[in-house]
């Protein structure tokens, strides 16, 4: 019974210890003071390859998900007579779910797993020791530039997400099951609302990055640096990244319900 | 030279996101302008607003003017206040126009339909649209026609 109760606390000291240290991190990234031109040109190497290379992935994926949501959708909306509405159920359903939830899903899995690679790499070859050796902060060089590059890049990739997948569900629609092309647009248009519908789920992809980033950032600085160690931490940052966006759009869904 | 090409390449992204920013706000939500327009509020007691709710479309003779921003209970009339915004373009409304609820279709949602009156003064900011008529219940409706179905 003690040992039960004493095990739980060591869960419990070691999950808090984590958090902690996980914060650490994330302040000592971010409240540094960053050199304006050499941060910035850190930033955007960072920018090209956790954005810029996701973007054939997400691309892909969006087109895909367009099409079958479309022909989906039309199925089941024409059993009703109700095929005018194929505009508005993918607009809506890409812009405030679909979206922010698989592109921050996807960037998980493409870019969050890299990053903890790459650092837990460098922590495993002892590149990040020989940088505090040489009176460079690697929290600084090489921990915020991934963070901020992370954070910037999933938004971006979300409204990439939402106009390709609308535009493929247009071309299943319009160009090959025969909506009015008229109709499909001034529907859409007549229901989702820039504000609350587009940019709440922006804001929905702002947050997932946030997360997401730092989730892969942390579990990189503090994985083993042995080969097991850095596997280890790649799977976490996948596994907790992919929980932490589900939970999270189960609650902001809830916060922005109202403005619908 | 490699500097260069990523920082070309990260420059096409954030080209790309921008037009699909656009896309979304032109194309999918039919954003006209970036600044809302400006609007001047007047308010209409009805009786009974069915199922109208806030944001529901302002129109007449079918063509959107306004949005109705507020739905409140007067405490002591047991009316429900309206309070409705119209674009300023649409400034010329006679002061003797009527409101009445219609719903969209046979099971849309409920809208503000004003009927234009003929009088040469015009609703302005803070203004009362006194004749109203209240929306159709169908369980109203309903009972009327079998209490006359009875007689």
């Amino acid at each position: 019974m003690l040992t039960m109760v004493q095990s739980l606390g060591r869960i419990s000291i070691g999950w808090l210890q984590e958090i902690g240290a996980s914060f650490l991190i994330l302040l000592g990234a971010l409240l540094r003071k960053p050199r304006p031109l050499k941060g910035l040109s850190l930033i955007i190497d960072q920018l090209y390859a956790v954005g810029v290379l996701s973007l054939v992935i997400i691309v892909v994926s969006a087109a895909f998900i367009g099409m079958v949501v479309a022909l989906q959708g039309y199925n089941t909306l024409v059993k009703f007579g109700a095929s005018s509405e194929l505009g508005p159920l993918v607009a809506l359903s890409v812009a405030r779910e679909l979206g922010p939830v698989v592109a921050a899903l996807l960037f998980a899995g493409r870019a969050g797993s890299a990053l903890t690679a790459e650092i837990a790499l460098m922590k495993a070859t002892d590149q990040l020791a020989g940088m505090s050796m040489m009176a460079v902060d690697p929290l600084k060089r090489i921990i915020a530039p991934r963070f901020w590059a992370g954070f910037l890049s999933l938004p971006m990739l979300t409204i990439i997400f939402d106009a390709v997948a609308i535009y493929s569900a247009f071309l299943v629609g319009v160009k090959w099951l025969g909506l009015d092309n008229g109709i499909f647009w001034s529907n859409m248009q007549a229901t989702v609302n820039f504000y609350g519908d587009i940019i709440n789920g922006v804001i929905k992809s702002v947050v997932f990055g946030f997360f997401v980033t730092w989730i892969a950032v942390y579990q990189g600085y503090q994985s083993e640096p042995t080969s097991e160690g850095m596997a280890a931490a790649t799977t976490r940052t996948v596994v907790y990244a992919s929980l932490m966006i589900l939970g999270l759009d189960f609650i902001l869904t809830t916060m922005m319900m109202g403005s619908w | 030279m490699q500097e260069h090409k990523t920082q070309t390449v990260v420059g096409l992204f954030v080209i790309i996101v921008i037009a699909a920013l656009v896309f979304l706000a032109f194309k999918v939500s039919g954003l006209t302008s970036l600044a809302s327009e400006h609007t001047y509020t007047v308010t209409a007691d009805f009786n009974n607003i069915g199922g109208l709710k806030i944001r529901a479309p302002v129109r007449i003779s079918g063509v959107t003017v306004g949005t109705v921003t507020d739905i409140k209970l007067d405490p002591v009339t047991f009316n429900a206040i309206v309070t409705i915004d119209i674009n300023d373009s649409q400034n010329q409304v006679p002061i003797d126009t009527s409101a009445s609820i219609f719903t969209e279709g046979l099971l849309g949602a409920n809208y503000v339909n004003l009927t234009p009156g003929y009088q040469n003064k015009f609703l302005t900011d803070g203004g009362q649209i006194k004749s109203t008529k209240s929306a159709l219940i169908l369980e109203n409706l309903i009972g009327q026609l079998l209490f006359n179905a009875k007689k």
